[in-house]
């Protein structure tokens, strides 16, 4: 039973962390709390799904496709969006404000668009039969998840700290002026942050759709909150916090729900966020740090 | 003469009294965003003054005054516990706090079945009637604008420019700031009890983040650099989906529209409160 709980956490608990990479990558690079980021795991899956039912794609494919769709998407509003404010040196709030305004839009158009009403991958994408390894009863989906969250996390971790680009994308996120008068093609590195953290946004979105078999227009803004609660958690923009944060999240939602009730698994990622702005304002591993002028 | 004011009382009576409880609920975001705050728990407040107001008056059937100052005393109080940690941070860390209040209120709500469960609470007696929505909201507003003509409105003004500089000038900035939550939490509780006793049904899901984003709608269209903006911005995005058909599916994505084309096209008119000192001076 426990074997079993720990195992739903691990797989919880890395979706999560999955989702709060992007989210906190975006923060740590372009200084923005990007609400558009929770449209992107809707639009990743209903992409994931368009490419299911209407050009007959496999598993692999499809979730390809969603990813590189959302990405593209989030290039596009980015663009139109942030890069205004942010050659005017607008101060954050405006860009937290106008991608609230700008999250509410796009829900609302997708949900003039799709209807509001709960779709479903068809089952042939994956067999539901779940598999004994030991004590533990694994659905296939599990897997999937588990395996794909690692070799993306892998990828990520491997992009930042070996390629060119990513060492671009450390600088920008380190003095953002600097990189620029190194030669660093700032608009093509946050260009690139936006693609990669939406698609990781829009990943997090397919997987959560194909385990709780459900695909809506609003399934974002649950992610939102418990993605509020990881980087609060992990330290705004510390991808190592947010990994730890994420799959400690899933833990303590799992055994909420298991071990006491689960209609309390949804006040866990709030408290959880009170509790840290109460205790550690800066993050699990965070330095006392001054304020960014 | 008389009858006419009576009979388009009548017809629009529910779009009239909405104006009023959505004025409030502008100015409640007025004054945090005034400090360069943002709140995106006013929804929830608001729901949490109307649960309060609505059970006060079904279950207790305590007088209505009374019952007002409960409905604005119970969010002031969840303000306090979940602003406070975020008073010494950005304002950005309040708008982080405040954003998860609403879902989680809303499965607290469905679940317990005192509070209505999902059904949510009907029958709620509709005791708030035009010159007490009205009225408060003028008392309100007068009440802002004294604020914003004394030493409050010109520490306001200075926090809102520059926060290091005005607390170096002796200005408590923390106490500004929870004062502020504080009152634009009571506002909205006000709001949401006003509003549950003339609807007189309230549901869980009425104070969700679409709510707030809405809210916050009001007080960016119409600027927060008078009391008068937010009122206006609550009056304009109150009526004109009333009054053009064709816009009321269209609300939400109207709503969010509006806050994206005036932060784009006015980034220092409406909300150019803070000046970066990294960038440029502003043109003034």
């Amino acid at each position: 039973m426990l074997a079993q709980q720990l195992f739903n956490a691990l797989v919880l608990g890395s979706v999560y962390a999955l989702f709060a990479l992007g989210f906190t990558l975006t923060f740590g690079v372009l200084r923005v709390i990007n609400l558009l980021y929770g449209f992107y795991v809707a639009a990743g899956a209903f992409a994931a799904l368009v490419a299911v039912q209407s050009l007959g794609l496999g598993l692999w494919a499809a979730g390809a496709f969603g990813v590189v769709t959302a990405g593209l998407v989030a290039v596009v509003c980015d663009f139109l969006v942030l890069t205004p404010l942010r050659r005017a040196k607008a101060p954050e709030l405006s860009s937290l404000i106008v991608t609230l305004g700008g999250v509410l839009l796009m829900n609302s158009l997708m949900q003039i668009a799709f209807g509001a009403e709960v779709r479903r991958f068809p089952a042939r994408l994956l067999s539901q039969d779940a598999i004994a390894i030991g004590p533990l009863l694994v659905a296939p989906i599990q897997l999937v998840i588990i395996a794909t969250v690692f070799v993306l996390v892998a990828a990520l971790f491997w992009f930042m700290e070996r390629t060119r680009l990513g060492t671009a994308i450390r600088a920008v996120a380190e003095r953002p002026d600097t990189a620029a008068l190194m030669g660093v093609n700032v608009g093509l590195v946050v260009s690139g942050v936006s693609f990669l953290s939406a698609a990781l946004s829009a990943a997090a979105g397919i997987l959560i759709g194909l385990d709780f078999n459900a695909v809506h227009p609003y399934m974002g803004e649950p992610m939102m909150l418990r993605g509020f609660a990881i980087i609060v958690i992990g330290g705004l923009g510390d991808i190592r916090g947010a990994l730890v944060a994420g799959l400690a999240l899933g833990f303590l939602e799992v055994m909420t729900a298991g071990y006491l009730s689960s209609n309390l698994k949804e006040a866990v990622a709030f408290t959880a966020l009170i509790l840290g702005l109460w205790l550690r304002p800066n993050g699990l591993f965070g330095r006392a740090s001054g304020k960014r002028a | 003469m008389m009858t006419t004011l009576d009979d388009l009382l009548w017809s629009y009576q529910s779009l009239i009294y909405g104006l009023g409880t959505n004025a409030i609920l502008g100015l409640s975001m007025y004054a945090v965003l005034q400090l360069g705050q943002l709140s995106l728990g006013q929804a929830a407040f608001m729901g949490i003054g109307a649960y309060t107001g609505a059970l006060l008056t079904l279950k207790l059937g305590l007088p209505f005054p009374l019952v007002l100052a409960a409905a604005a005393a119970a969010p002031a109080l969840a303000a306090l516990v979940i602003g406070g940690p975020t008073m010494k941070l950005s304002g950005v860390h309040l708008a982080i706090a405040t954003i998860g209040l609403g879902e989680v209120l809303r499965v607290a709500y469905i679940n317990t079945d005192a509070m209505g469960g999902a059904l949510g609470l009907s029958g709620i007696p509709e005791k708030a009637d035009f010159s007490i929505i009205f009225g408060l909201l003028a008392v309100i507003l007068a009440g802002f604008i004294l604020a914003s003509r004394s030493k409050i409105g010109r520490a306001c003004e200075a926090i809102r420019e520059d926060e290091d500089a005005a607390r170096v000038m002796g200005i408590d900035v923390s106490a500004y700031k929870m004062t502020a939550l504080v009152i634009s939490a009571a506002l909205a509780g006000l709001a949401g009890a006003l509003n549950a006793h003339f609807s007189s049904f309230i549901g869980p899901n009425e104070f969700a983040f679409e709510t707030a984003v809405s809210i916050l709608s009001f007080a960016i269209l119409g600027g927060v650099t008078t009391p008068f903006g937010p009122v206006l911005g609550a009056f304009v995005l109150t009526a004109l989906p009333e009054l053009l058909r064709p816009l009321h599916d269209f609300r939400l994505v109207f709503n969010g529209l509006i806050i994206v084309l005036v932060v784009i096209f006015l980034p220092r008119g409406i909300l150019g409160f803070r000046i970066r000192r990294t960038g440029k001076p502003p043109p003034c």
